[in-house]
Protein backbone atom coordinates (compact mmCIF):
# COMPACT_ATOMS: atom_id res chain seq x y z
CA UNK A 1 0.00 0.00 0.00
CA UNK A 2 1.31 3.23 -0.85
CA UNK A 3 0.15 6.39 1.30
CA UNK A 4 1.61 9.38 0.29
CA UNK A 5 0.46 12.57 2.91
CA UNK A 6 0.49 16.29 1.65
CA UNK A 7 3.58 16.41 -0.32
CA UNK A 8 4.69 19.42 -1.81
CA UNK A 9 7.39 20.31 -3.88
CA UNK A 10 8.99 23.68 -5.33
CA UNK A 11 10.98 24.16 -8.02
CA UNK A 12 13.63 27.04 -8.16
CA UNK A 13 12.41 28.42 -4.98
CA UNK A 14 13.39 32.11 -4.54
CA UNK A 15 13.99 32.51 -8.55
CA UNK A 16 11.90 33.53 -11.35
CA UNK A 17 11.39 30.48 -12.38
CA UNK A 18 9.83 28.97 -9.21
CA UNK A 19 7.28 26.33 -9.66
CA UNK A 20 5.11 25.16 -7.00
CA UNK A 21 4.82 21.09 -8.99
CA UNK A 22 3.19 19.34 -5.72
CA UNK A 23 1.00 21.26 -3.63
CA UNK A 24 0.17 19.42 -1.05
CA UNK A 25 -0.51 16.12 -2.32
CA UNK A 26 -2.27 13.32 -0.74
CA UNK A 27 -2.68 9.76 -2.71
CA UNK A 28 -3.66 6.56 -1.36
CA UNK A 29 -3.27 2.97 -3.07
CA UNK A 30 -4.50 -0.16 -2.29
CA UNK A 31 -2.72 -3.31 -2.87
CA UNK A 32 -3.47 -4.39 -6.47
CA UNK A 33 -4.04 -0.78 -7.20
CA UNK A 34 -3.76 0.22 -11.27
CA UNK A 35 -4.09 3.63 -11.50
CA UNK A 36 -3.42 5.97 -14.44
CA UNK A 37 -2.74 9.69 -14.36
CA UNK A 38 -3.17 12.02 -16.57
CA UNK A 39 -3.47 15.71 -16.85
CA UNK A 40 -1.91 18.86 -18.90
CA UNK A 41 1.76 19.73 -19.13
CA UNK A 42 3.00 20.68 -16.45
CA UNK A 43 0.63 19.75 -14.07
CA UNK A 44 2.83 17.72 -11.84
CA UNK A 45 2.31 13.93 -12.67
CA UNK A 46 6.17 13.42 -13.56
CA UNK A 47 6.81 15.23 -10.40
CA UNK A 48 5.12 12.83 -8.34
CA UNK A 49 6.56 9.26 -9.60
CA UNK A 50 9.80 11.19 -8.98
CA UNK A 51 9.16 12.25 -5.81
CA UNK A 52 7.80 8.65 -4.81
CA UNK A 53 11.16 7.23 -6.34
CA UNK A 54 13.51 10.14 -4.43
CA UNK A 55 14.76 11.36 -7.60
CA UNK A 56 14.46 14.46 -5.70
CA UNK A 57 13.75 15.33 -1.59
CA UNK A 58 10.15 16.86 -1.16
CA UNK A 59 9.85 20.06 0.47
CA UNK A 60 7.34 18.73 3.26
CA UNK A 61 4.71 15.58 3.50
CA UNK A 62 5.85 12.45 4.11
CA UNK A 63 5.79 8.81 1.88
CA UNK A 64 4.73 5.42 3.54
CA UNK A 65 5.02 1.90 1.11
CA UNK A 66 3.79 -0.70 3.05
CA UNK A 67 4.31 1.38 5.75
CA UNK A 68 7.75 2.09 5.85
CA UNK A 69 8.65 6.19 5.63
CA UNK A 70 10.01 6.41 2.41
CA UNK A 71 10.03 9.91 2.80
CA UNK A 72 14.36 10.25 4.23
CA UNK A 73 15.56 7.26 1.64
CA UNK A 74 17.70 8.01 -0.61
CA UNK A 75 16.70 7.19 -4.55
CA UNK A 76 19.00 4.02 -4.73
CA UNK A 77 17.38 2.66 -1.09
CA UNK A 78 14.10 3.08 -1.86
CA UNK A 79 14.46 1.29 -5.54
CA UNK A 80 14.44 -2.13 -3.79
CA UNK A 81 10.84 -1.82 -3.17
CA UNK A 82 10.11 0.32 -6.52
CA UNK A 83 9.87 -0.80 -10.07
CA UNK A 84 10.52 1.94 -12.88
CA UNK A 85 10.05 2.55 -16.24
CA UNK A 86 10.79 5.96 -17.68
CA UNK A 87 9.78 7.99 -21.06
CA UNK A 88 12.94 8.16 -22.18
CA UNK A 89 14.06 4.62 -23.33
CA UNK A 90 17.28 5.59 -23.17
CA UNK A 91 16.83 6.03 -19.42
CA UNK A 92 15.91 2.54 -18.07
CA UNK A 93 18.62 0.39 -19.26
CA UNK A 94 22.92 0.28 -19.49
CA UNK A 95 23.85 0.51 -23.31
CA UNK A 96 26.99 -0.70 -23.26
CA UNK A 97 25.88 -4.07 -21.21
CA UNK A 98 24.61 -6.77 -22.80
CA UNK A 99 20.89 -7.88 -22.37
CA UNK A 100 21.72 -10.70 -19.67
CA UNK A 101 24.15 -8.50 -17.92
CA UNK A 102 21.32 -5.28 -17.77
CA UNK A 103 18.74 -8.46 -16.37
CA UNK A 104 21.15 -9.36 -13.68
CA UNK A 105 21.96 -6.44 -12.45
CA UNK A 106 18.04 -5.92 -12.24
CA UNK A 107 17.38 -9.02 -10.39
CA UNK A 108 19.93 -8.25 -7.97
CA UNK A 109 17.70 -4.97 -6.80
CA UNK A 110 17.72 -4.16 -3.51
CA UNK A 111 20.09 -7.29 -2.62
CA UNK A 112 24.13 -7.14 -1.70
CA UNK A 113 26.16 -6.89 -4.14
CA UNK A 114 29.38 -8.51 -4.04
CA UNK A 115 32.32 -10.67 -5.66
CA UNK A 116 29.98 -13.55 -6.70
CA UNK A 117 30.03 -13.70 -10.61
CA UNK A 118 27.70 -11.30 -12.00
CA UNK A 119 25.38 -14.56 -14.28
CA UNK A 120 25.20 -17.76 -13.21
CA UNK A 121 24.27 -20.49 -16.06
CA UNK A 122 20.79 -20.90 -14.11
CA UNK A 123 20.47 -16.96 -14.03
CA UNK A 124 20.90 -17.34 -17.93
CA UNK A 125 18.16 -20.07 -18.36
CA UNK A 126 15.60 -18.43 -16.22
CA UNK A 127 16.57 -14.64 -17.88
CA UNK A 128 15.98 -16.57 -21.50
CA UNK A 129 12.65 -17.78 -20.77
CA UNK A 130 11.54 -14.48 -19.11
CA UNK A 131 12.34 -12.75 -22.02
CA UNK A 132 10.61 -15.32 -24.09
CA UNK A 133 7.61 -14.35 -22.96
CA UNK A 134 8.13 -10.76 -24.12
CA UNK A 135 7.41 -12.33 -27.54
CA UNK A 136 10.21 -9.78 -29.33
CA UNK A 137 12.75 -12.90 -30.14
CA UNK A 138 15.04 -11.09 -27.32
CA UNK A 139 15.69 -14.64 -26.01
CA UNK A 140 17.82 -15.11 -28.67
CA UNK A 141 20.12 -12.42 -28.58
CA UNK A 142 21.41 -12.07 -24.65
CA UNK A 143 24.42 -11.30 -25.44
CA UNK A 144 23.69 -8.14 -27.94
CA UNK A 145 24.50 -4.64 -26.27
CA UNK A 146 21.03 -2.83 -25.21
CA UNK A 147 22.45 -0.07 -27.31
CA UNK A 148 22.09 -1.90 -30.00
CA UNK A 149 18.00 -2.25 -29.57
CA UNK A 150 14.98 0.29 -30.64
CA UNK A 151 12.73 2.33 -28.18
CA UNK A 152 10.23 -0.66 -28.18
CA UNK A 153 12.98 -3.84 -27.47
CA UNK A 154 14.53 -1.30 -24.79
CA UNK A 155 11.11 -0.40 -23.29
CA UNK A 156 10.23 -4.12 -23.28
CA UNK A 157 13.51 -4.86 -21.44
CA UNK A 158 13.19 -2.42 -19.19
CA UNK A 159 9.68 -3.52 -17.88
CA UNK A 160 11.06 -6.61 -17.61
CA UNK A 161 13.91 -5.16 -15.55
CA UNK A 162 11.47 -3.08 -13.35
CA UNK A 163 9.33 -6.52 -12.78
CA UNK A 164 11.50 -9.18 -12.02
CA UNK A 165 12.24 -8.41 -8.45
CA UNK A 166 8.56 -8.23 -7.89
CA UNK A 167 8.52 -4.63 -6.65
CA UNK A 168 6.07 -3.32 -3.92
CA UNK A 169 4.97 -0.34 -6.04
CA UNK A 170 5.22 0.05 -10.28
CA UNK A 171 5.81 3.36 -11.75
CA UNK A 172 5.23 3.74 -15.30
CA UNK A 173 6.34 7.46 -16.34
CA UNK A 174 5.14 7.71 -19.78
CA UNK A 175 6.95 5.10 -20.76
CA UNK A 176 4.99 4.41 -24.46
CA UNK A 177 5.26 8.40 -25.09
CA UNK A 178 8.31 8.06 -27.09
CA UNK A 179 7.38 5.12 -29.12
CA UNK A 180 5.71 4.82 -32.75
CA UNK A 181 1.83 3.73 -32.21
CA UNK A 182 1.80 0.13 -33.12
CA UNK A 183 4.95 -0.47 -30.96
CA UNK A 184 2.96 1.67 -28.53
CA UNK A 185 0.38 -0.45 -28.55
CA UNK A 186 2.38 -3.65 -28.07
CA UNK A 187 4.69 -2.07 -24.95
CA UNK A 188 1.39 -1.27 -23.06
CA UNK A 189 -0.19 -5.00 -23.93
CA UNK A 190 3.06 -6.48 -22.09
CA UNK A 191 2.54 -3.91 -19.42
CA UNK A 192 -1.31 -5.21 -18.85
CA UNK A 193 -0.21 -8.56 -18.30
CA UNK A 194 2.68 -7.81 -16.43
CA UNK A 195 0.78 -5.98 -14.05
CA UNK A 196 -2.41 -8.18 -14.00
CA UNK A 197 0.05 -11.60 -13.79
CA UNK A 198 1.63 -10.31 -11.17
CA UNK A 199 -0.97 -8.24 -8.75
CA UNK A 200 1.20 -5.07 -9.18
CA UNK A 201 0.22 -2.05 -7.63
CA UNK A 202 0.73 0.13 -10.03
CA UNK A 203 0.95 4.24 -11.02
CA UNK A 204 1.00 4.91 -14.68
CA UNK A 205 1.53 8.43 -16.25
CA UNK A 206 -0.08 8.52 -19.49
CA UNK A 207 -0.54 11.73 -22.66
CA UNK A 208 -3.08 9.06 -24.04
CA UNK A 209 -7.32 9.78 -22.44
CA UNK A 210 -8.34 6.38 -24.45
CA UNK A 211 -5.53 4.49 -22.31
CA UNK A 212 -5.93 5.85 -18.80
CA UNK A 213 -9.35 4.63 -19.56
CA UNK A 214 -8.60 1.30 -21.20
CA UNK A 215 -6.14 0.54 -18.42
CA UNK A 216 -6.25 0.46 -14.27
CA UNK A 217 -8.87 -0.05 -12.30
CA UNK A 218 -8.84 3.90 -11.35
CA UNK A 219 -8.04 7.31 -12.74
CA UNK A 220 -7.04 10.60 -11.25
CA UNK A 221 -6.24 13.72 -13.03
CA UNK A 222 -3.84 16.37 -11.76
CA UNK A 223 -3.66 20.11 -12.40
CA UNK A 224 -1.30 22.36 -11.28
CA UNK A 225 0.19 20.03 -8.71
CA UNK A 226 -3.28 18.67 -7.39
CA UNK A 227 -5.14 15.69 -7.54
CA UNK A 228 -8.88 16.94 -9.47
CA UNK A 229 -10.34 14.34 -10.23
CA UNK A 230 -10.26 10.26 -9.03
CA UNK A 231 -12.18 7.72 -10.74
CA UNK A 232 -12.57 4.59 -9.89
CA UNK A 233 -14.47 1.18 -10.25
CA UNK A 234 -18.23 1.25 -12.17
CA UNK A 235 -17.48 4.48 -12.66
CA UNK A 236 -14.03 4.94 -14.32
CA UNK A 237 -15.43 1.74 -16.62
CA UNK A 238 -18.13 4.13 -18.22
CA UNK A 239 -15.77 7.47 -18.50
CA UNK A 240 -15.37 8.79 -22.24
CA UNK A 241 -13.09 10.73 -23.67
CA UNK A 242 -15.24 13.50 -23.72
CA UNK A 243 -15.95 13.10 -20.06
CA UNK A 244 -12.77 13.86 -19.30
CA UNK A 245 -12.02 16.81 -21.25
CA UNK A 246 -14.97 18.16 -19.76
CA UNK A 247 -13.95 17.49 -16.50
CA UNK A 248 -11.21 19.02 -17.24
CA UNK A 249 -12.13 21.93 -18.63
CA UNK A 250 -14.66 22.34 -15.51
CA UNK A 251 -12.07 21.67 -13.01
CA UNK A 252 -8.55 23.39 -14.52
CA UNK A 253 -8.21 27.06 -12.82
CA UNK A 254 -6.45 27.62 -16.36
CA UNK A 255 -9.98 25.97 -17.88
CA UNK A 256 -8.48 24.72 -21.14
CA UNK A 257 -7.09 21.67 -22.34
CA UNK A 258 -3.86 22.01 -23.48
CA UNK A 259 -2.91 20.92 -27.52
CA UNK A 260 -0.88 17.78 -26.20
CA UNK A 261 -4.13 16.24 -24.32
CA UNK A 262 -6.49 17.24 -27.59
CA UNK A 263 -4.14 15.49 -29.99
CA UNK A 264 -3.81 12.47 -27.51
CA UNK B 1 71.41 3.90 -41.07
CA UNK B 2 72.05 5.59 -37.84
CA UNK B 3 69.11 6.73 -37.37
CA UNK B 4 68.25 2.96 -37.44
CA UNK B 5 70.54 1.71 -35.07
CA UNK B 6 69.89 3.68 -32.45
CA UNK B 7 65.94 3.41 -32.70
CA UNK B 8 66.88 -0.30 -33.17
CA UNK B 9 68.62 0.16 -29.86
CA UNK B 10 65.60 2.57 -27.79
CA UNK B 11 62.95 -0.23 -28.60
CA UNK B 12 63.50 -2.61 -25.71
CA UNK B 13 63.89 0.50 -23.67
CA UNK B 14 60.72 1.64 -25.34
CA UNK B 15 58.49 -1.68 -24.73
CA UNK B 16 59.37 -1.67 -20.46
CA UNK B 17 58.21 2.19 -20.59
CA UNK B 18 55.11 1.50 -22.27
CA UNK B 19 54.17 -1.45 -20.21
CA UNK B 20 54.60 0.53 -17.29
CA UNK B 21 52.87 3.26 -18.30
CA UNK B 22 50.12 0.50 -19.84
CA UNK B 23 49.33 -0.10 -16.43
CA UNK B 24 48.50 3.46 -16.02
CA UNK B 25 46.68 4.25 -19.14
CA UNK B 26 44.69 1.14 -17.28
CA UNK B 27 43.71 3.32 -14.27
CA UNK B 28 43.17 6.12 -16.60
CA UNK B 29 40.78 3.37 -18.62
CA UNK B 30 38.79 2.79 -15.21
CA UNK B 31 37.97 6.24 -14.91
CA UNK B 32 37.64 7.89 -18.35
CA UNK B 33 35.79 5.30 -19.88
CA UNK B 34 33.96 2.66 -17.55
CA UNK B 35 33.16 4.96 -14.82
CA UNK B 36 33.04 8.47 -16.93
CA UNK B 37 35.07 10.55 -14.94
CA UNK B 38 37.78 12.81 -16.07
CA UNK B 39 40.18 12.01 -12.67
CA UNK B 40 43.07 14.47 -12.67
CA UNK B 41 44.27 12.79 -9.38
CA UNK B 42 46.65 10.32 -11.58
CA UNK B 43 49.60 13.17 -11.95
CA UNK B 44 49.71 13.26 -8.06
CA UNK B 45 48.97 10.13 -7.32
CA UNK B 46 51.57 8.20 -9.77
CA UNK B 47 54.02 10.00 -8.09
CA UNK B 48 53.09 9.52 -4.82
CA UNK B 49 53.34 5.53 -5.61
CA UNK B 50 56.77 6.21 -7.35
CA UNK B 51 58.00 7.94 -3.77
CA UNK B 52 56.27 5.74 -1.36
CA UNK B 53 57.74 2.85 -2.72
CA UNK B 54 61.42 4.34 -3.49
CA UNK B 55 61.37 5.47 0.33
CA UNK B 56 60.05 2.39 1.65
CA UNK B 57 62.98 0.20 -0.31
CA UNK B 58 65.59 3.15 0.66
CA UNK B 59 64.28 2.11 4.67
CA UNK B 60 65.06 -1.66 3.98
CA UNK B 61 61.22 -2.52 3.07
CA UNK B 62 61.00 -5.94 0.57
CA UNK B 63 60.34 -4.34 -2.65
CA UNK B 64 57.48 -6.49 -3.17
CA UNK B 65 56.01 -5.01 0.16
CA UNK B 66 56.98 -1.48 -0.98
CA UNK B 67 54.81 -1.62 -4.12
CA UNK B 68 51.99 -2.92 -2.51
CA UNK B 69 52.05 0.59 0.16
CA UNK B 70 52.44 2.46 -2.85
CA UNK B 71 49.37 0.80 -4.47
CA UNK B 72 47.06 1.43 -0.43
CA UNK B 73 48.47 5.07 -1.09
CA UNK B 74 47.11 5.25 -3.93
CA UNK B 75 43.48 4.11 -3.20
CA UNK B 76 43.66 6.61 -0.50
CA UNK B 77 44.16 9.70 -3.10
CA UNK B 78 41.72 7.95 -5.03
CA UNK B 79 39.30 8.10 -2.06
CA UNK B 80 39.92 11.68 -1.52
CA UNK B 81 38.86 12.22 -4.84
CA UNK B 82 36.08 10.64 -5.03
CA UNK B 83 34.89 11.78 -0.99
CA UNK B 84 35.73 15.48 -2.51
CA UNK B 85 33.23 14.68 -5.54
CA UNK B 86 30.47 12.55 -4.38
CA UNK B 87 29.78 14.08 -0.46
CA UNK B 88 30.54 17.82 -1.07
CA UNK B 89 29.39 17.82 -4.91
CA UNK B 90 33.26 19.33 -6.10
CA UNK B 91 32.76 18.88 -9.98
CA UNK B 92 34.97 15.28 -10.70
CA UNK B 93 37.70 17.33 -12.34
CA UNK B 94 37.79 19.58 -10.14
CA UNK B 95 37.96 17.54 -7.06
CA UNK B 96 40.89 15.40 -8.86
CA UNK B 97 43.27 18.79 -9.39
CA UNK B 98 42.56 19.54 -5.46
CA UNK B 99 43.37 16.38 -4.63
CA UNK B 100 46.63 16.50 -6.92
CA UNK B 101 47.58 19.79 -5.71
CA UNK B 102 47.23 18.47 -2.39
CA UNK B 103 49.55 15.07 -3.16
CA UNK B 104 52.41 17.73 -4.26
CA UNK B 105 53.26 18.92 -0.90
CA UNK B 106 52.26 15.44 0.27
CA UNK B 107 54.62 13.68 -2.02
CA UNK B 108 57.31 16.26 -0.90
CA UNK B 109 57.24 15.17 2.94
CA UNK B 110 57.23 11.62 1.75
CA UNK B 111 60.73 12.40 0.24
CA UNK B 112 61.92 14.12 2.93
CA UNK B 113 61.35 17.51 1.44
CA UNK B 114 63.58 16.23 -1.75
CA UNK B 115 62.04 16.89 -5.41
CA UNK B 116 63.46 13.20 -5.77
CA UNK B 117 65.45 9.99 -4.23
CA UNK B 118 67.17 7.78 -5.90
CA UNK B 119 67.51 3.76 -5.52
CA UNK B 120 70.44 2.60 -7.30
CA UNK B 121 69.96 -1.51 -8.27
CA UNK B 122 73.47 -1.75 -6.98
CA UNK B 123 72.59 -0.97 -4.00
CA UNK B 124 68.96 -2.22 -3.56
CA UNK B 125 67.13 -5.61 -4.58
CA UNK B 126 64.91 -3.86 -6.96
CA UNK B 127 61.97 -6.35 -8.86
CA UNK B 128 62.97 -3.93 -12.07
CA UNK B 129 65.38 -1.64 -14.12
CA UNK B 130 66.08 -0.27 -16.34
CA UNK B 131 69.66 -1.45 -16.61
CA UNK B 132 68.91 -4.78 -17.86
CA UNK B 133 66.69 -3.82 -19.93
CA UNK B 134 68.79 -5.11 -23.48
CA UNK B 135 69.71 -8.20 -21.84
CA UNK B 136 68.84 -10.96 -22.56
CA UNK B 137 68.34 -12.89 -19.06
CA UNK B 138 65.18 -13.34 -16.50
CA UNK B 139 66.15 -10.21 -14.94
CA UNK B 140 65.03 -8.34 -18.08
CA UNK B 141 62.31 -6.01 -17.09
CA UNK B 142 59.88 -6.67 -19.80
CA UNK B 143 59.73 -10.56 -18.96
CA UNK B 144 58.33 -9.48 -15.36
CA UNK B 145 56.20 -6.89 -16.50
CA UNK B 146 54.33 -8.59 -19.07
CA UNK B 147 53.63 -11.16 -16.56
CA UNK B 148 52.64 -8.66 -13.88
CA UNK B 149 50.14 -6.93 -16.46
CA UNK B 150 48.45 -10.25 -17.23
CA UNK B 151 47.44 -11.00 -13.81
CA UNK B 152 46.32 -7.58 -13.06
CA UNK B 153 44.44 -8.10 -16.52
CA UNK B 154 42.96 -11.35 -15.46
CA UNK B 155 42.02 -9.37 -11.80
CA UNK B 156 40.44 -6.93 -13.61
CA UNK B 157 38.34 -9.46 -15.54
CA UNK B 158 37.15 -11.06 -12.90
CA UNK B 159 36.64 -7.92 -10.62
CA UNK B 160 34.33 -6.02 -13.78
CA UNK B 161 32.31 -9.38 -14.09
CA UNK B 162 31.37 -9.83 -10.65
CA UNK B 163 27.83 -8.60 -9.14
CA UNK B 164 29.68 -5.46 -7.80
CA UNK B 165 32.13 -4.62 -10.53
CA UNK B 166 28.75 -4.72 -13.05
CA UNK B 167 27.05 -2.35 -10.67
CA UNK B 168 30.28 -0.40 -11.19
CA UNK B 169 30.32 -0.43 -14.91
CA UNK B 170 26.00 -0.07 -14.98
CA UNK B 171 27.07 3.15 -12.93
CA UNK B 172 29.39 4.61 -15.61
CA UNK B 173 27.39 3.91 -18.20
CA UNK B 174 23.90 5.33 -16.63
CA UNK B 175 23.44 6.54 -13.61
CA UNK B 176 20.03 7.06 -13.79
CA UNK B 177 19.56 3.02 -14.59
CA UNK B 178 21.80 2.15 -12.00
CA UNK B 179 19.66 4.43 -9.33
CA UNK B 180 16.59 3.15 -10.25
CA UNK B 181 18.31 -0.69 -9.98
CA UNK B 182 19.54 -0.13 -6.48
CA UNK B 183 22.72 0.36 -7.15
CA UNK B 184 24.83 3.16 -4.89
CA UNK B 185 26.52 5.31 -7.59
CA UNK B 186 28.34 7.49 -4.99
CA UNK B 187 29.57 4.26 -3.60
CA UNK B 188 30.32 3.40 -6.85
CA UNK B 189 32.50 6.07 -8.46
CA UNK B 190 34.24 6.35 -5.30
CA UNK B 191 35.35 2.91 -5.11
CA UNK B 192 36.37 3.28 -9.09
CA UNK B 193 38.22 6.13 -8.34
CA UNK B 194 40.11 4.30 -5.81
CA UNK B 195 40.66 1.40 -7.83
CA UNK B 196 42.38 4.13 -10.51
CA UNK B 197 44.52 5.40 -8.53
CA UNK B 198 45.83 2.75 -6.69
CA UNK B 199 46.48 0.89 -10.43
CA UNK B 200 48.28 4.07 -10.49
CA UNK B 201 50.23 4.49 -7.83
CA UNK B 202 51.71 0.51 -8.39
CA UNK B 203 52.26 1.47 -11.86
CA UNK B 204 54.07 4.84 -10.78
CA UNK B 205 56.22 2.26 -7.92
CA UNK B 206 57.43 0.15 -11.07
CA UNK B 207 58.22 3.03 -12.74
CA UNK B 208 60.52 4.62 -10.07
CA UNK B 209 62.04 1.47 -10.04
CA UNK B 210 62.83 1.47 -13.37
CA UNK B 211 64.39 4.48 -13.72
CA UNK B 212 66.37 4.21 -10.02
CA UNK B 213 64.72 7.27 -9.00
CA UNK B 214 61.27 8.73 -8.04
CA UNK B 215 60.78 12.48 -8.34
CA UNK B 216 58.34 14.94 -7.94
CA UNK B 217 57.05 16.08 -11.39
CA UNK B 218 57.38 12.68 -12.74
CA UNK B 219 53.77 12.44 -12.95
CA UNK B 220 53.10 16.20 -14.25
CA UNK B 221 51.24 15.35 -17.14
CA UNK B 222 50.41 11.67 -16.77
CA UNK B 223 46.63 11.27 -17.93
CA UNK B 224 47.28 12.94 -21.35
CA UNK B 225 49.91 10.21 -21.79
CA UNK B 226 47.20 7.59 -20.44
CA UNK B 227 44.73 8.83 -22.79
CA UNK B 228 47.03 8.81 -25.26
CA UNK B 229 47.51 4.80 -24.90
CA UNK B 230 43.42 4.82 -23.93
CA UNK B 231 42.57 6.08 -27.09
CA UNK B 232 45.51 4.78 -29.52
CA UNK B 233 44.32 1.23 -28.28
CA UNK B 234 40.68 1.78 -28.89
CA UNK B 235 41.34 3.04 -32.38
CA UNK B 236 43.50 -0.12 -33.54
CA UNK B 237 41.64 -2.65 -31.94
CA UNK B 238 38.41 -1.18 -31.21
CA UNK B 239 37.12 -4.20 -34.07
CA UNK B 240 39.51 -6.61 -33.09
CA UNK B 241 39.05 -6.51 -29.19
CA UNK B 242 35.02 -6.64 -28.56
CA UNK B 243 36.16 -8.88 -24.88
CA UNK B 244 36.83 -6.53 -22.10
CA UNK B 245 39.97 -8.48 -21.12
CA UNK B 246 41.20 -8.05 -24.28
CA UNK B 247 40.28 -4.57 -24.32
CA UNK B 248 42.39 -3.30 -21.30
CA UNK B 249 45.19 -5.26 -23.25
CA UNK B 250 44.10 -2.95 -26.30
CA UNK B 251 45.34 -0.34 -23.90
CA UNK B 252 48.38 -1.62 -22.44
CA UNK B 253 49.45 -1.79 -26.66
CA UNK B 254 48.46 1.53 -26.65
CA UNK B 255 50.91 2.41 -24.33
CA UNK B 256 53.30 0.32 -26.09
CA UNK B 257 53.22 1.95 -29.34
CA UNK B 258 52.76 5.58 -27.96
CA UNK B 259 56.13 5.09 -26.35
CA UNK B 260 57.20 3.07 -29.84
CA UNK B 261 56.51 6.58 -31.79
CA UNK B 262 57.67 9.00 -29.35
CA UNK B 263 60.80 6.51 -29.88
CA UNK B 264 60.94 7.21 -33.65
CA UNK B 265 59.76 11.29 -33.19
CA UNK B 266 63.14 11.85 -30.78
CA UNK B 267 65.23 10.16 -33.52
CA UNK B 268 64.39 12.61 -36.01
CA UNK B 269 66.17 16.14 -36.14
CA UNK B 270 64.84 19.07 -34.78
CA UNK B 271 62.77 16.96 -32.22
CA UNK B 272 63.97 17.34 -28.30
CA UNK B 273 62.65 15.71 -25.28
CA UNK B 274 61.29 18.86 -24.45
CA UNK B 275 59.20 18.94 -27.61
CA UNK B 276 57.58 15.61 -26.47
CA UNK B 277 54.98 17.30 -24.13
CA UNK B 278 53.85 19.62 -26.79
CA UNK B 279 53.67 16.36 -29.22
CA UNK B 280 51.70 14.00 -26.95
CA UNK B 281 49.27 16.68 -26.06
CA UNK B 282 48.55 17.42 -29.85
CA UNK B 283 48.10 13.77 -30.48
CA UNK B 284 45.21 13.33 -27.62
CA UNK B 285 43.91 16.64 -28.81
CA UNK B 286 43.55 15.59 -32.45
CA UNK B 287 42.00 11.52 -31.57
CA UNK B 288 39.43 13.07 -28.82
CA UNK B 289 38.39 15.31 -31.40
CA UNK B 290 37.72 13.07 -34.14
CA UNK B 291 34.39 12.01 -32.98
CA UNK B 292 33.29 15.02 -32.50
CA UNK B 293 34.14 15.72 -36.37
CA UNK B 294 32.32 13.03 -37.75
CA UNK B 295 29.78 13.27 -35.68
CA UNK B 296 29.49 16.61 -37.26
CA UNK B 297 30.46 15.46 -40.54
CA UNK B 298 27.59 12.54 -40.46
CA UNK B 299 25.11 15.00 -39.32
CA UNK B 300 25.63 17.53 -41.91
CA UNK B 301 25.24 15.20 -44.13
CA UNK B 302 21.66 13.85 -43.04
CA UNK B 303 20.73 17.04 -42.84
CA UNK B 304 21.52 17.82 -46.51
CA UNK B 305 19.96 14.60 -48.13
CA UNK B 306 16.88 15.61 -46.26
CA UNK B 307 16.90 18.74 -47.81
CA UNK B 308 17.22 17.03 -51.61
CA UNK B 309 14.34 15.04 -50.57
Amino acid sequence: MLEVREISKTFNAGTVNEKLALDKLSLTLEDGDFVTVIGGNGAGKSTLLNAIAGTFPVDEGRIFLDGKDLTKLPEYKRAAFLGRVFQDPMMGTAPTMQIEENIALAARRGQHRGLRWGITKADRAHYREMLSTLGLGLEDRMTTKVGLLSGGQRQALTLLMATIRKPSLLLLDEHTAALDPKTAAKVLEISDRIVSENHLTTLMITHNMKDAIAHGNRLIMMDAGRIILDVSGEEKKRLTVADLLEQFTKLSPEGEANDKMLLS
Amino acid sequence: MVFFTSLFSSLPGAAAQGLIWGLMAIGVYITFRILDVADLTVDGSLATGGAVCVMLIKAGVDPWLAILAALLAGILAGFVTGILHTCAGIPAILAGILTQLMLYSINLRIMGSAANQAVSVTKYSLLLSQRYVHEFSFRNPILLLTAFLLVIIAILYWLFGTELGASIRATGTNRHMARAQGINTNKNIVLGLMLSNGLVALSGALLSQYQGFADINMGRGAIVIGLAAVIIGEVLFDKLFKNFALKLLGVVIGAVIYYFVIQIVLQLPFFSTNDLKLFTALVVAVFLAIPYFKKKFAKGKAKGGAGHA
